[in-house]
């Protein structure tokens, strides 16, 4: 009805262009979490093999991603991502290494 | 003809004297008689060391530099701001300690701009890292510029003004739930350092994270601190100086005196009093008295050291 303005424009090949990502996110095979006052939300997630989680800090202090021996971000400055893709089950303990109390866990099954 | 040069301790120990000039926006402390006492932050800090000489060094902290978000988007402003305070102190100190997160990523531009600031002190600066300094990707930066001639991640001591310093790392190999850690081998390094040494020797031990447990539920605390200060039970004077919590927190216990000293850069919250330890954002008007140094007055035959805390404005 209306012509589209740039924006909308804009925001309509967004959408194409992440079309199978988006496709995925219905699959649950993306997910997020994000780093708010020194906390990982969600702080666990059950998530099937294959799954891949993005993590962003929205902290104004950086933050890491570390899990011992499977997977370790470098320092996250504010609006900086980390992202891992699971492809073995099992119980993923992690914890920021600057911040030692922040701590989350992935249970893959 | 090399044993100036290559003795180890005839080496650090001109570092130390060399080292008795150091300046930042800190705590001034002064040790009389063994124990440091703050002397607030710098104005009364003046007021105290012109009425009570002994030796007198400074304690800065958390220069953050490279910060830039809304609690304070010029930390090195800020960082400016100490040094020019710290410059015109009627008494200048004999050397000053910065107690780590000097950067906050940890980039060579950082601990550049970082450098040029404190240089202008003229002071002999001793650091210790905080977790901002051991950023980059090959953790080598800090040491590069503050780690020779020391052991392990970083840790050294030394005498000045009759007072034994030590200066200890308790940000690496941090463990998941975990609080700050110094670790087995630093922990060995510290009973070995201070074995034969006088009862009588004042002893001041500083690092980044409060070697005391402040607040753990923020981290704010080192997991094995416990065992740093048995080994320094029998001293009559211990004084413990850390940053990391952007406040000025003290407490006596017996002869041990526990010290934080401000950030140069911005405040953090009171334990608990808001949703997490990150920076807090205050008035314009109100940011100055909540940053700031410490200076640190020694006399001797005196049990504690004098600690004055002196705001950069207020």
């Amino acid at each position: 009805m209306k012509t589209l303005n740039r924006r909308d424009f804009g925001v309509a090949v967004a959408a194409a262009i992440l079309l199978p990502v988006t496709t995925a996110r219905a699959d649950d095979t993306n997910m997020e979490v994000h780093i708010d006052n020194f906390v990982f939300q969600p702080p666990e997630l059950k998530i099937k093999v294959g799954t891949t989680i993005t993590w962003t800090n929205r902290d104004d202090i950086p933050h890491t991603v570390v899990s011992a021996g499977k997977f370790r971000s470098k320092t996250l400055d504010t609006d900086d991502k980390f992202t891992f893709t699971f492809t073995n089950a099992g119980d993923y303990k992690y914890f920021c290494s600057l911040h030692p109390h922040m701590t989350g866990m992935i249970k893959v099954e | 003809m090399s044993g100036h040069d290559h003795g180890e301790d005839g080496v650090s120990r001109r570092k130390v004297l060399e080292c008795m000039t150091w300046a930042g926006t800190g705590v001034l402390w002064t040790i009389s008689g063994g124990v440091p006492r703050s002397l607030g932050i710098i104005d009364s800090a003046e007021a105290a060391t012109a009425a009570a000489p002994g030796m007198t060094f400074l304690q800065i902290s958390d220069s953050h530099v490279g910060f830039d978000k809304p609690a304070n988007p010029n930390a090195l402003g800020t960082l400016e701001e100490a040094v020019n305070k710290i410059n015109a102190m009627p008494v200048k100190p004999s050397f000053m300690i910065h107690t780590g997160d000097i950067t906050h990523l940890s980039k060579a531009s950082e601990f550049d701009n970082a450098d040029r600031i404190i240089s202008q002190s003229k002071l002999d600066v001793h650091y210790v890292p905080g977790e901002h300094d051991f950023l980059d990707e090959e953790v080598k930066f800090y040491r590069e510029r503050y780690g020779r001639g020391t052991k392990g991640q970083g840790w050294y001591s030394f005498d000045a003004g009759g007072v034994h310093f030590v200066g200890l790392v308790n940000v690496v190999d941090l463990k998941g739930g975990g609080l700050g850690n110094l670790g087995a081998e630093q922990l060995a390094w510290l009973e070995d350092d201070l074995r034969g040494k006088s009862k009588s020797t004042p002893v001041v031990l500083f690092a980044h994270i409060p070697l005391w447990t402040v607040y753990p539920e923020w981290g704010w605390g080192t997991e094995d601190g416990g065992r740093a200060l048995e080994y320094v039970k029998g001293f009559g004077s211990v004084t413990v100086l850390n940053g990391h919590i952007h406040q000025v927190m003290q407490k006596v216990e017996g002869n041990v005196t526990f010290h934080t000293a401000r950030s140069t850069a911005f405040p953090q919250p009171a334990p608990g009093t808001a949703a997490s330890p990150g920076p807090m954002k205050v008035e314009d008007a109100k940011l100055r008295s909540m940053l700031g140094v410490a200076s640190i007055n020694f006399k001797q035959n005196e049990q504690r050291l004098a600690i004055i805390d002196t705001p950069l404005q207020g």
